[in-house]
Parts: structure tokens; C-alpha cells; sequence
């Protein structure tokens, strides 16, 4: 059958130019796509995407885990997930109270300043901050 | 025969010597540890970011259209990255890579333009090519920014058929004490020539889109990791040079040691002569 040639499982790679985030078998993926999150399965196929700003959701087993993902490429390939992201965080890293300032600061940010660069920067730090709340707030305590 | 007194002022110069150099070797090997934690830590991301550039090259149909794949013509200006570090007192450090440099000149047929990273290349580059722009001071709190403004500056000169290759000279940190001067081609990205008769891409957004953000990304990445390749070597050479200077240092004064106790012995058997004979005249 066609099927058996299918792999199982995924390998999902985090890397982020300050260090591997994670690299482990998983067996479904969900990532924040620019054009909106998209999930992938073993045996997807071969796929080249940007990312947003948001939350990576994988699946080992019955275990769920979350890691904030700000900007980057993901390649998807049957057996294989690579996720290039600009700056990235564990879920369990994750220090909320921090976030949440840099939420607040960037909000703060965003109503001051009058020139578009500044703007989108504002706007880009803004949504880094509800990623990596969104992707904390899955964890156990938060 | 030299005045006691001139011997006991060198041994003590020597010793001032030995202390600066004990602290540079120190200072050095503190850095070297932080540069290299950043650097090992980035490796992971530049591989796998080569591992994608790979997997498209060999997966998609006309990214040869793409301008940064654009093959360089047989005319036309070189460019050549060169990382050195910004101060000496690193050993062979920047002499080796700027021997390097100065074939690669010699052996070009096109004009080469330099981008100068760190000043001991600057300096030393000056007069025998044609500096296009230079960093300095890079190396002091070594920043992405940095890296992507070099990437991105190669990459507009390239677009802009000013140059029509990209080349990066630096210092690959092998161990602490040993380095490896690497030349690498940056641009034009490398298209493999046999094509992996495998299913192309899905895209989102399209291909355009991406390829217009990947690939420059590819070049700063790969500019990054030799900015932090370099900085780790450097230090790693420093710490190697500072440690020499300190073993020979103390050598120098354990000679000079020697050589005072034997001249203080000989002041002293003179004055005893001269007593004893003054009493037996």
C-alpha cells in the first residue's frame, strides 16, 4: 500500500539566530503562517512559508506544547518541519509580567508616534507581546 | 660591567610587561567564552538556513530568476568582505588573513572593491585597493544590525550591478588556539546544477514573496555567523599570543635574575679584595 512509504511522524526543528529552541519527533504541528496559521501532518507536502508573529502549537502523543514564534520561514517537508524564526520562546520560558509591560509599552508606543517606520516597529513589538502571552498562557500557573 | 641598580629596573619593566599581558590574557579569555557561547549558539540556525537554501535549490523551477541567482559575467568588478579584528596584539591573527587578501588580489583579473570590516584590515588595505566601505568598531558590542547592514549593502552594489561576485574573507574559530582562514562566495547564490526531479514547493504567500525575503536573509545569516566566527578566533588568538608573551616574559626576567645575582656577587668578592688588601698594606 501507498500509505506504508508515508512517514509517521514529524521532526520538528525551532532555531532562532540565538539557539536551538527545540528539535524533536512530534506528531502534528501547527504554525502562525503571514497568511494565517496552518497545521501539517506527516506527509505534507514540500512547502516553503513565512511566518507571523505567534504561537507554534506541536502534539507528541497527548502532550500539547507551545512556543511563541516571532517572524521567520518554515519549510515543510513529509518528514520534516524547519521553522527559521527572527526571535522565539518556550512557553514554560516565558516571563508573563514582562510580556505584559512590553505589551503595554508598545501600545503605548504605537498611539505616540507620528512617522509609519515607527509605527509598524510599535506594531511589530505590540503583536511579539500577545504571541508570547497567548503562547504563556498555556502553560500551567500562568 | 652594568650598574646593579639599570638590572633591577629592566627586571622591573619586564615584570609591569608581564602584568599587562596576565590581564590582557585574562580579559581576553572571559570574551573569548561569550563570543564563543553566541557563536555556537547561532551555528544551528546558519545550518539549517543552508539546509533550506539547498532544498530550494534543488526543488523549484526558476529561481535562476531570481536577480540574487544571477550568474556573475566575465566582466564587471569583484567585491571582497574582509573581516580582520580591530586591534593587534593578536598574534598572526590578522597578518595571515590579510596575506590572503593580498593574493586574492594579485591573482583576480577583475577589479576587486573591499568592504572593510575591522580596522587592522582598513588600515593595512588602504593603500594597495580600493576601499568601497568600511566598518570599524564593529567588534566592540558586535550587534545582528551590523550584519545585516554589511549583507544589505553587498547585496544593493550587487543588485545594482556595480560588482557582479561577493566574496567573504575571514577567520573560522576551529579551536581556541587555531584558526581557518575561509574564502566564501556569497553572491550570486549558488543554483545546483542537477536537478532534483522532486515535487516543487507549495508557497504562501508565492514564491515571489518569499524568495524576496529569504534570500537576502540567507546572506545576512551567512555574514553573521562569520562576524561571530571571527570575534570568537580573535580572541581565541589573543588569549593563545598573550599566553606566549607572558611564558617568554617570564623567562626574560628569570635570565635578567640570574645575571644580576652573579653581578651583585662579583660587586661583593671586589669589595672584600679591596678590604682585605687595604688592611694588608
Amino acid at each position: 500500500m501507498a500509505d506504508s512509504h508515508l512517514p509517521t511522524k514529524l521532526t520538528l526543528e525551532v532555531v532562532t539566530p540565538d539557539g536551538l529552541l527545540m528539535r524533536d519527533e512530534v506528531d502534528s504541528v501547527q504554525a502562525p503562517g503571514s497568511e494565517g496559521s496552518f497545521g501539517v501532518l506527516p506527509g505534507h507536502i514540500p512547502m516553503l512559508a513565512t511566518l507571523g508573529a505567534g504561537e507554534i502549537i506541536y502534539r507528541q502523543g497527548s502532550e500539547v506544547g507551545h512556543i511563541a514564534c516571532m517572524f521567520g520561514f518554515c519549510e515543510v517537508l513529509p518528514d520534516r518541519v524547519h521553522i527559521l524564526a527572527e526571535g522565539g520562546e518556550r512557553a514554560e520560558e516565558i516571563d508573563v509580567a514582562r510580556a505584559e509591560k512590553a505589551k503595554a509599552r508598545a501600545a503605548e508606543r504605537m498611539k505616540m508616534v507620528k512617522d509609519e517606520e515607527g509605527f509598524k516597529e510599535a506594531q511589530a513589538d505590540y503583536v511579539k507581546a500577545i504571541a508570547r502571552l497567548s503562547a504563556a498562557s498555556h502553560t500551567k500557573g500562568a | 660591567m652594568p650598574a646593579l641598580i639599570d638590572i633591577r629596573r629592566r627586571i622591573r619593566s619586564v615584570k609591569n610587561t608581564q602584568q599587562i599581558t596576565k590581564a590582557l590574557k585574562m580579559v581576553s579569555a572571559a570574551k573569548l567564552r561569550r563570543a564563543q557561547e553566541s557563536m555556537f549558539a547561532a551555528r544551528p540556525y546558519a545550518r539549517t538556513m543552508a539546509q533550506v537554501l539547498k532544498d530550494v535549490a534543488a526543488r523549484t523551477e526558476g529561481e535562476e530568476n531570481h536577480p540574487l541567482f544571477r550568474p556573475a559575467s566575465k566582466e564587471g568588478k569583484a567585491l571582497l568582505i574582509v573581516v580582520t579584528a580591530d586591534k593587534g596584539l593578536c598574534g598572526a591573527f590578522n597578518s595571515s588573513l590579510l596575506r590572503v587578501a593580498q593574493r586574492y588580489l594579485a591573482d583576480t583579473e577583475r577589479e576587486v572593491l573591499i568592504d572593510a570590516v575591522g580596522r587592522k584590515g582598513r588600515d593595512f588595505l588602504k593603500r594597495r585597493a580600493t576601499i568601497r566601505k568600511e566598518y570599524i568598531g564593529a567588534f566592540q558590542s558586535l550587534k545582528y544590525s551590523t550584519a545585516q547592514e554589511i549583507a544589505q549593502s553587498a547585496i544593493k552594489s550587487f543588485l545594482d550591478r556595480e560588482v557582479e561576485e561577493v566574496f567573504l574573507l575571514f577567520n573560522e574559530f576551529k579551536s581556541i588556539i587555531q584558526q581557518r582562514i575561509v574564502i566564501e562566495r556569497l553572491l550570486p547564490l549558488q543554483a545546483l546544477e542537477e536537478r532534483k526531479s522532486v515535487q516543487d514547493y507549495v508557497y504562501e504567500p508565492g514564491p515571489k514573496e518569499i524568495f524576496e525575503k529569504l534570500l537576502p536573509k540567507i546572506v545576512e545569516t551567512t555574514v553573521w555567523q562569520a562576524l561571530l566566527e571571527s570575534q570568537a578566533a580573535e580572541h581565541g588568538a589573543r588569549m593563545a599570543a598573550m599566553d606566549a608573551a607572558t611564558r617568554n616574559a617570564t623567562q626574560t626576567i628569570d635570565s635578567l635574575t640570574l645575571y644580576m645575582n652573579k653581578v651583585r656577587q662579583a660587586a661583593i668578592t671586589k669589595e672584600i679584595i679591596e678590604v682585605v688588601s687595604g688592611s694588608a698594606a
